[in-house]
């Protein structure tokens, strides 16, 4: 029986707190942890499969262009080839995240370097490895693509453009205004498990087991690459190695695995390589952005105005969005945002964690401090001055903002020193040592999500559903949401994730995952407690379960009288999401040390405050503000994809040299939750803390740069070259 | 990978027999080669496994130097009682590089002879010189940030990327390199590596069938050593610059001053001038810029790495400021 | 014993191919997938296991090329029911969030606290005499090779000091 939430009101009545079980909320350790931790949990390469055989693709050498022959013969004559696939359905970019549909096909044109183009099967990797090498294909290159983004040839997105008032005039009657340009470079998700996928086909069904974030919208997408019906395709991602976007749409390892399993009749194993993953799946668009902040005397904001370039490749709708905290952070009545898309031949740009606000926040928050420093006041002080009352563009109330929460306790929590700021203050040999702090705010937002909850008459539960657990902590609280609801603890709540054979979730991205499965699987466990209430002739408000039992004692393997009770809870948005704006909201402080010679620049402490709604799991939610938080430092200080200006091929495509954070680059992190319910944001009180922690913090660090050794920095990552670059003598 | 013969060698002969076949190549460590095998950067038809002649040790010598075996680890180097005590650079270097897992695997001969990690090297779809002579060099107009300002050519900008061996040219070391024919020549590391002129394929100056069988120290000085090492991560990233320093001070003044640049060039880079220029000196950052000026003198840069210029040159003086004190 | 690689105890024949790493034959023919793959070039850690006492990657070293070598994994330190201390620490302290550089880690740190024990000096130690201390800063440069995508470095390094700190030195 399937139960339907629509919500349309705030779900005021906060029932997760009447509950008696105890376990919503808590650190619960995770509860596949100990899988993970002896090597037990499977990723997609790592089912075993008997026959299986191992493909490896082959990817484009030319920028633009097509193929004029791929020579089969050359692979297929070297010892243990199977197969060279050059099927038209081979995709040759990911999908877009929720595209639904299949990516960009035609394999034969070549729109990027690295494009994947061919699958070589062999019976081994190592043969299959080589033999890829060993592919002769003929190009026919086009004339000259352009690789970098040049604002001649973009486009502005319009559905992101506000012109309010007059800018122009705001900024010359401003008491104190910034006109500031910043750059960021690219970034990738670089998860550590690489895009991997094992196919099998019977005839019939296909079975993928693949590294998928949102199975919802990835069986749809194969089917649609595939022309084949869903209900023959199952997908399994039961432990997914990271995704952070670069696994929200169909890849091109699942398809090429599909079509070949298919066309031989045998298993397909396809990983990609490190080097492929960074050539062929997203990036985050590098982006040049202009903002210009106008304030009166008491530094309350009269003018804002956000310009950003980004690109992407021809075809690809997705333009990162990064005005899109912008357009509600801050208030100033005279407003101008733009957002500009230039069409260039680099891999897809699409969804890297916290798409928008992680690259739009850090150059917001660091152009604040700027404000901040010529008006005279405190940067924390600035920003509670500059809280809007509702969303000052559309003029839509907010759901919950705990904006001023998260500055004030963050402050406290830091020891943020609120005297007057200038730079060189302090050094210690060769370092100079410095604070920063920033703003952090990342839109909400909430998904159709459907779960089934069995009560089981052994007394214990099952939830099944096809949401995926990237690392983010789904099976835990999705255990103790089912486990506080229906009075069990977590480890008696069975979770049975990422199978599409499962009622279907939100899929994991955009943060929304936790507050939509989360309330899917409320909502069946509410109609799980209406059952049992009418069993025992009572009121739902009035049963209390707790320890497997009934409030009058009865345990609940009595109540269930042998049978399993079951529930499918589907979970809609309704008009909260028209008549609200919601987001999570936070601050960022940082400490770093700036060396005087060399310009390197160290995190000595960093801390995050976050306000995103209800808390499901204390231990899981704050580990995801340390991810974020993490992300900040690479982002400031390391992070940049290098595109070779002539050719545009990733110039850095390993972990060598595109320089995610090491354990050295992190330093003892805080984390402060700040007690909020967002009756507006889920039935469950909750928003969504995966990117959160990371839409900001780069700015703290930046700022911080500034005030330890005056070097204003306009382009992140702020290297020591750049540092030392805008470093005074 | 391309397939290969994989062959044990048992001694320093059998060894040299097998890097004398066609197509051959020696492995130790194996954590540079196999790196570029798998990426076809080299394509071996014979391997011959080095790992169980021998060549392992760290013994005194008679002058009271050190000899360190081709295939000691870059761990089994670093923890030596004797390089702790005596040749502090050299364990600094070794543990400002890689990872403890790669040095756990990484040997002496291994690290001396690892490849540049230039982008374009390492892409075999792209031109490259080194690795394709005649092919043209992707990093002249091209992403150079990790690239050399001193003695580059126009077929080859590519830095040498370790650190050990920066240590190695500081303290006068010398490379024992057994011939094909059973012999010993013994060179020191600071003629070992090339510059890439017109034969940047050539890294240093083994010929084929030759092998590297030890290092060899000379007599410890009583000096301040210092390994500085400038990177964008604060661990497991190749030197922006980096400088070993073995610094004296007597009276006031330089007595010695032997300095190694890393970073900077095809090889670990080694300008007399600069400790003639410093001994007998009094430490003064005037004194300091004049090496500098000697340093860079023609140094040139190719757009993403024209940083590397001043930052020689600041961290030279940060180096020398932090070994004058010390050594005082 | 020729021809023969121990792993976790047992002996295993080498591969017949020598292009086959140790990671690969972990991976692939012993289906001990703990070991993880993430980059295939040693710049992750994910792979890493501890041959005859020393934590190496394993993807950069060929099978054969450890005959009659003692090989350590994920498997062999603990299992679900008789956990590791370090495997119940990153538990406890939520020292990951995917899991998948998992493994890596907790190789990767039980031998690191064998070396501090050893008096082994890194990159973070003032100077290059021991004893060392597990401190904070020592295990994030001694741990710098083991890469964690999701963040959770924090966690990690707490996990570890909690071990450090409640085993005796070995």
């Amino acid at each position: 029986m399937s139960v339907h939430v629509k919500q349309d009101k705030p779900a005021t009545d906060n029932r997760l707190d009447t509950m008696r079980q105890g376990v919503i909320g808590k650190p619960v350790s995770r509860i596949e942890g100990l899988a993970k931790v002896t090597g037990t949990a499977p990723y997609a390469a790592e089912y075993p499969v008997e026959g299986c055989v191992e493909g490896v693709l082959v990817t484009a050498t030319i920028t633009r262009g097509t193929i004029v022959r791929i020579d089969a013969e050359s692979a297929l004559a070297m010892p243990g080839v199977i197969a060279v696939i050059d099927d038209e359905r081979l995709t040759t970019r990911p999908a877009q995240g929720t595209a639904n549909e299949a990516p960009q096909q035609k394999p034969r044109t070549i729109c990027y370097w690295g494009q994947p183009i061919a699958l070589v099967v062999a019976e081994s990797f190592e043969q299959a490895r080589d033999a890829a090498r060993h592919l002769v294909v003929e190009y026919k290159p086009d004339e000259a693509a352009p690789v970098e983004a040049d604002p001649s040839i973009a486009e502005e997105q319009e559905d992101e453009t506000v012109r309010e008032g007059n800018l122009d005039k705001a900024m010359s009657d401003a008491a104190f205004a910034v006109d500031v340009t910043y750059t960021t470079k690219g970034h990738a998700s670089a998860a550590m498990e690489p895009h991997a996928a094992i196919a099998q086909w019977d005839g019939e069904r296909l079975t993928v087991h693949a590294s998928l974030q949102m199975l919802n919208y990835n069986i749809t997408e194969l089917s649609d690459a595939l022309d084949l019906p869903e209900d023959r395709i199952r997908l399994i991602s039961r432990y997914v190695g990271g995704g952070f976007g670069s696994k929200l749409g169909i890849s091109e390892e699942a398809v090429a695995a599909s079509i070949a399993a298919m066309q031989l009749e045998r298993p397909v194993r396809v990983v990609m390589s490190r080097q492929q993953v960074f050539q062929s799946i997203m990036r985050r668009s590098e982006t040049t952005q202009r903002l210009r902040l106008a304030c009166d005397a008491d530094g309350r904001l009269t003018g804002f105005g956000h310009e950003a370039l980004v690109s992407n490749l021809p075809g690809e709708e997705f333009a990162e969005p990064v005005l899109q905290s912008s357009h509600f952070l801050y208030p100033g009545e005279h407003r101008e945002l733009v957002l500009k898309l230039a069409r260039i031949h680099r891999m897809t740009a699409g969804s890297v964690r916290a798409p928008g606000e992680a690259v739009g926040m850090p150059t917001l928050e660091a152009a604040m401090d700027v404000l901040a420093e010529r008006a005279g006041i405190d940067p924390v002080e600035l920003r509670l001055r500059n809280i809007p009352d509702k969303d000052p563009e559309q003029g839509l109330p907010f759901s919950s903002h705990k904006l001023a929460e998260c500055l004030r306790q963050g402050a406290e929590a830091f020891g943020w020193d609120s005297a007057p700021r200038r730079p060189r203050l302090r050094r210690e040999g060769e370092w100079w040592i410095g604070t920063g702090m920033a703003s952090a705010a990342r839109v909400h937002n909430v998904a159709e999500a459907r779960a089934r909850v069995t009560l089981k008459a052994d007394g214990t539960a099952l939830v099944e559903t096809d949401m995926t657990d990237i690392g983010t902590g789904t099976y835990t609280i999705v255990a103790q949401i089912a486990g506080e609801m229906l009075g069990l603890r977590p480890d008696q709540v069975l979770v049975d994730l990422g199978d599409s054979n499962h009622p279907r979730g939100p899929g994991s991205g955009g943060s929304w995952g936790a507050p939509s499965i989360g309330s899917a699987v409320y909502v069946a466990c509410m109609a799980i407690r209406e059952a049992l209430a009418d069993t025992l002739g009572i009121d739902e408000t009035a049963l209390v379960l707790a320890d497997a039992k009934a409030g009058n004692g009865t345990p609940l393997t009595e109540l269930l009288g042998g049978k399993d009770l079951v529930r499918e809870g589907h979970y809609e948005p309704g008009k909260i999401t028209d008549d609200y704006l919601a987001s999570g909201f936070g601050a960022f402080f940082a400490e770093v040390r700036v060396n005087h010679y060399t310009g390197e620049t160290r995190v000595n402490r960093m801390l995050g405050a976050f306000g995103f709604g209800r808390v499901l799991n204390a231990k899981t939610a704050r580990s995801q503000c340390l991810g974020g938080i993490t992300w900040s430092i690479g982002m400031a200080l390391t992070e940049a994809l290098e595109f070779d200006p002539r050719d545009g091929h990733l110039v850095n495509r390993d972990l060598a040299e595109y320089h995610v954070p090491v354990h050295r680059d992190v330093p003892d992190l805080d984390v402060v939750l700040v007690e909020e319910r967002d009756a507006a944001a889920s039935i469950i009180q909750a928003k969504g803390i995966g990117e959160l922690g990371m839409c900001g913090g780069a700015a703290a660090i930046a700022n911080a740069i500034y005030n330890a050794c005056g070097a204003r920095v306009f382009d992140y990552p702020m290297t020591p070259d750049r540092v030392l670059a805008a470093m005074p003598d | 990978m391309r397939p290969f013969q994989y062959q044990r060698a048992h001694s320093i002969s059998d060894a040299s027999a097998i890097a004398a076949l066609p197509e051959a190549m020696l492995i130790a460590g194996g954590t540079n080669l196999l790196d570029m095998m798998k990426l076809q950067v080299a394509t071996p038809s014979q391997l011959g496994d080095i790992g169980r002649i021998g060549l392992d040790g760290i013994q005194d010598t008679s002058d009271r130097g050190l000899r360190i075996g081709a295939l000691a680890t870059n761990t089994a180097t670093a923890v030596h009682p004797r390089v702790r005590a005596d040749y502090p650079v050299l364990a600094r270097a070794i543990l400002a590089g890689a990872t403890q897992q790669l040095r756990n695997k990484a040997t002496t001969g291994g690290n001396l002879c690892q490849r540049t990690r230039c982008y374009y090297f390492m892409n075999v779809d792209q031109p490259c010189n080194k690795r394709d002579p005649g092919s043209g060099c992707g990093a002249i107009g091209g992403v150079n940030k990790l690239h050399a300002v001193l003695g580059t050519s126009d077929q080859c900008i590519a830095t040498y990327p370790g650190d050990m061996a920066v240590a190695l040219t500081a303290l006068g070391a010398k490379v024992v390199i057994a011939k094909s024919d059973g012999a010993e020549r013994t060179v020191p590391v600071r003629d070992f590596h090339l510059l890439p002129g017109d034969t940047p394929w050539r890294d240093n100056v083994l010929d084929q069938g030759e092998l590297i069988v030890a290092v060899t120290l000379p007599p410890p000085v009583a000096a301040t050593q210092l390994y500085r090492k400038v990177r964008e991560r604060s661990s497991y990233a190749f030197a922006l610059v980096s400088i070993a320093a073995v610094i004296a001070i007597d009276d006031g003044k330089f007595a010695r001053a032997d300095l190694a640049f890393g970073g900077l060039a095809h090889k670990p880079w080694h300008d007399p001038r600069i400790g003639e220029l410093l001994v007998g000196a009094a430490p003064s950052p005037a004194l300091y810029d004049q090496a500098a000026d000697l340093l860079l003198e023609g140094a040139e840069g190719h757009g993403d790495n024209d940083f590397k210029i001043p930052l020689a040159r600041r961290t030279l003086h940060a180096v020398l400021a932090e070994a004058v004190e010390k050594a005082a | 014993m020729p021809d023969e690689l121990i792993v976790n105890g047992t002996p295993h024949p080498l591969p017949q191919d020598p292009r086959v790493t140790l990671l690969d034959f972990l991976r692939h023919d012993l289906g001990l997938t703990g070991t993880k793959k993430g980059c295939d070039h040693g710049q992750c850690g994910a792979c890493t296991v501890i041959v005859n006492g020393l934590r190496i990657n394993s993807c950069l070293t060929l099978a054969a090329m450890h005959e009659g070598h003692q090989v350590t994994t994920i498997e062999g330190l603990g299992i679900a029911d008789e956990p590791s201390p370090l495997q119940r620490a990153f538990v406890e302290h939520d020292g990951f969030q995917c899991g998948y550089c998992t493994p890596g880690q907790i190789c990767s740190a039980t031998a690191m606290l064998d070396e501090i024990a050893n008096g082994w000096p890194s990159d973070a130690s003032e100077t290059l005499d021991g004893p060392f201390e597990a401190s904070g800063a020592e295990i994030r440069e001694r741990m710098s090779g083991n890469l964690c995508r999701c963040g959770a470095y924090a966690n990690i390094v707490a996990a570890i000091r909690h071990v450090a700190e409640s085993e005796p030195a070995a």
